[in-house]
């Protein structure tokens, strides 16, 4: 059964590496419902989010595709319930559709968004939340007419509590010095 | 002191100004390569400069065309375990690689290609014989990177060669731009033996390793399936090892052939679609499978709904993608091949299988009787592959590097050809390339200049890259070339004549008189047709010094069996056309 899966891969901050991650998708047919990338907490080490839906077996072996891909430290897949994840999206409206009734007002408080642009032309809407809550905000808004309207790619962290990112690439570099490959085999020869 | 020993001498200078494409030179010299393949062109001139004064260090091959470039860097990379190594210009000179990078992609073959890319200011404005190298190659290659600055060659080419031989092994790509290789640099070479990024094998698991040898123990009917990564992990001696200590029959797929001697008691042959019968139905009757090094390609595996299902599943492999891609494992031991099975070889308790190794035996008479002694030994007039290939196999003791193109003739060589070395077979399995086989031989050749390296082509194949014989002939190399010519795209043919009603679109084809070709390029050569004049054209062809082309006309009907039809259970393999009509 499909269902939406959240794709987090942490890696260097390499020029082409998302095209390299999204071809292993594009390739097996599996459209991308949104993609972010951003630094990390640690510095040099940019996480690219990336969710789709899909079978988990599917899933599963396109993360491990990724994984593979030469520049990717480590990538992961989690389900919705795993982690906290939040969209942005902004409104335009007409300034003239806000001042005529207190109805966009009301719907403003009502979905906790906020206004972050007035103009005597337009107000700029901001509401941070899953697609649904965003959505929801759209089908309120647009009985007034929306004249813009976009949605961010997800965010989303894991609920441990740090990024164990730091920890990861210690044991990352235990376990390159504990692999004898053939060319370390060779050089000691 | 030699030139050649001068010139590695200048190469290893460190801390010196040189030029970008000097530090290339210098870097592949440092890599221990010794023979290139490649074309020049404006956007990789100034690497050809800098070649000019190293041309004793490096032996630069110059081919035909940067497909026969790359095949042939393929083919000295398979037979000697090393990375092959090709340049080419931007534009024209790097797209005509990519099939030969898409082959290695999927063919596990470690090569570095460089190709020149034009100044980094004019990147983006589709000036003269600019295109998307890194764009265009990314899906086919395990790591390409672009240089710009000539400070980042020596870092970025030892990555490359780290990159290409390590762990599953694959292409890289260099694209490096003009103003890079003219740009000035202190040169200064270290090799690249980590990146953080990148896991090349994991270290064996102690646990999974007791359990696959208590499933190998506890099994009555386990057979070892193997692929090209025995030799690729150099683990051939493991591999006896293990079988011996065992008693397991081993069967092998197309690129895994010569890792193991043919005359093995435990050799019981090929999987796969044209593999032997024994091998396919025993998959589907066995009680443990271990697969080693290879990736259950479908042409191997045919319908996976149907493939080894009452088996436990072993596999043991280097590349964690591969686990449960195709066939779901009961123990997979990621890992390198010689280690885990060397390993395994400890802790399994010997055993025999007689009766099960019988059985092997007795579907290879069934499989004798039906296919294998009208193909070497027929009573009908007209030459088969079959027996083509097996003569030359004989005359050279089985101890030849066999190249194969790709058709019926590939299938024929990989049935008929023996072995007693590893890397001796050499062909284009995953991507099924024609036009592979004779600039592959010419690699092999140049990677194995002691030994006789044979390729079989087809007339199709044989057409695709027919240029190479100029190289052949420039750089005096002692290929012998057998072209078995049925007049017909043959496997295309087979699969009209079997599944499209004998509807041959297209696939007759004529072909010029090869030998007076050959004769062009002043590289002797000669017809046969008649079974009684076989052995002596073979005769002469190896007593030739030098390369030879021998044409050996084939029965157009000719077909390949057995066979597993496409989308099949492998335990439906046909053993003759009759069969197929059933
Ligand atoms: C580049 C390329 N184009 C097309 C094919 C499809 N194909 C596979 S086998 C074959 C026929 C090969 O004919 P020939 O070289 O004469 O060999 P034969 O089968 O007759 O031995 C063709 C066209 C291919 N494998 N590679
Ligand atoms: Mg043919």
């Amino acid at each position: 059964m499909k269902k939406e899966f959240i794709i987090t891969t942490y890696s260097e901050n390499h020029i082409g590496l998302t095209n390299r991650i999204t071809i292993i998708l594009t390739r097996r047919q599996v459209n991308i419902e949104s993609l972010t990338g951003s630094e990390s907490a640690l510095p040099g080490i940019h996480k690219i989010t990336i969710v789709i839906n899909e079978e988990e077996e599917k899933v599963k072996n396109i993360v491990k595709q990724i994984d593979k891909i030469v520049d990717v430290l480590k990538a992961f897949y989690h389900t919705n319930e795993e982690m906290i994840y939040q969209e942005i999206a902004l409104y335009k409206v007409l300034t003239k559709s806000l001042m005529e009734s207190d109805e966009i007002e009301k719907l403003i408080r009502s979905h906790n968004a906020r206004i972050l642009e007035i103009t005597p032309e337009y107000t700029v809407i901001e509401k941070t939340g899953h697609k649904e809550e965003t959505q929801e905000l759209f089908q309120g808004l647009n009985k007034f007419g929306v004249l813009q309207f976009i949605r961010s790619g997800r965010i989303a962290l894991t609920r441990s509590p740090i990024e164990k990112l730091s920890e990861f690439l210690k044991e990352r570099d235990e376990l390159l010095e504990k692999v004898e490959t053939r060319s370390k085999l060779r050089k000691a020869n | 002191m030699t030139t050649k020993e001068k010139e590695t001498k200048r190469s290893q200078q460190q801390d010196v100004e040189i030029t970008g494409s000097e530090a290339v030179i210098r870097s592949l010299i440092a890599e221990g390569a010794e023979v290139i393949f490649g074309y020049p062109g404006g956007a990789i001139m100034p690497v050809y400069d800098a070649l000019y004064d190293y041309r004793n260090a490096l032996r630069h091959i110059l081919t035909r065309h940067e497909q026969g470039a790359v095949h042939a860097a393929q083919g000295y990379a398979r037979v000697t375990g090393k990375v092959g190594v090709c340049i080419a210009t931007s534009g024209p000179g790097a797209t005509n690689l990519m099939t030969g990078i898409a082959d290695a992609q999927i063919d596990s073959t470690p090569l570095v290609c460089i190709t020149g890319q034009v100044t980094s200011g004019l990147l983006g404005t589709d000036a003269f014989q600019e295109s998307d190298v890194v764009g265009l190659s990314m899906p086919v290659t395990k790591w390409n990177f672009q240089i710009t600055t000539p400070e980042d060659i020596p870092e970025a080419i030892a990555k490359a060669f780290y990159i290409a031989a390590s762990g599953r092994p694959g292409p890289v790509l260099l694209d490096i731009t003009k103003d890079a290789q003219f740009g000035k640099l202190k040169y200064k070479y270290a090799k690249c033996h980590k990146i953080r990024s990148y896991v090349p094998e994991y270290p064996v698991n102690k646990e999974k390793l007791a359990e696959a040898a208590t499933l190998i123990n506890e099994a009555k009917k386990p057979f070892l399936i193997f692929g090209q990564g025995i030799m690729l992990g150099e683990a051939e001696r493991e591999l006896k090892g293990f079988i011996d200590k065992t008693g397991i029959p081993a069967a092998w797929t197309l690129l895994g052939l010569s890792a193991l001697n043919s005359d093995h008691p435990l050799n019981v042959g090929m999987l796969g679609m044209h593999g032997n019968y024994g091998p396919n139905i025993k998959t589907n009757e066995c009680d443990l499978l271990i697969a080693v090094g290879m990736r259950f390609d479908d042409r191997v595996t045919g319908t996976l709904k149907t493939y080894a299902k009452q088996a436990k599943i072993i596999h043991i492999e280097i590349d964690p993608a591969e686990i449960n891609k195709n066939v779901k494992t009961d123990v997979a031991l990621l890992g390198d091949a010689k280690k885990i099975l060397r390993l395994l070889t400890h802790i399994v308790s010997p055993n025999k299988h007689k009766e099960w190794v019988k059985e092997f035996k007795q579907a290879h008479a069934i499989e004798d009787k039906k296919v294998i002694q009208s193909d070497l030994y027929p009573k009908k007039p007209g030459l088969t592959m079959g027996e083509v290939v097996r003569r030359v196999s004989e005359y050279t003791k089985n101890k030849a590097v066999i190249v194969s193109d790709v058709g019926q003739h590939q299938m024929a060589t990989a049935r008929y050809s023996k072995f007693t070395q590893p890397r001796s077979h050499i062909t284009s399995g995953g991507l099924g390339t024609m036009g592979y086989g004779l600039p592959a031989a010419i690699g092999a050749k140049l990677g194995e200049p002691n030994r006789e390296v044979v390729v079989f082509a087809g007339d199709g194949g044989f057409q695709m890259t027919i240029q190479e014989l100029g190289t052949i002939a420039q750089e005096k190399l002692g290929v012998k070339m057998v072209i078995l010519n049925n007049h017909f795209l043959g496997m295309v043919r087979q699969w009209q004549e079997l599944f499209f009603e004998k509807r041959y679109s297209f696939t007759e084809i004529l072909s010029p008189d090869f030998v007076k070709v050959a004769d062009a390029y002043g590289i002797p050569g000669n017809h046969v047709s008649d079974r009684d004049k076989l052995d002596d054209a073979i005769k002469v062809m190896f007593e030739t010094e030098g390369p030879y082309l021998l044409e050996v006309n084939i029965e157009k009907d000719d077909n390949v069996f057995p066979m597993v039809p496409a989308g099949a259970s492998v335990s439906d393999i046909l053993l003759s056309p009759e069969d197929a009509t059933k």
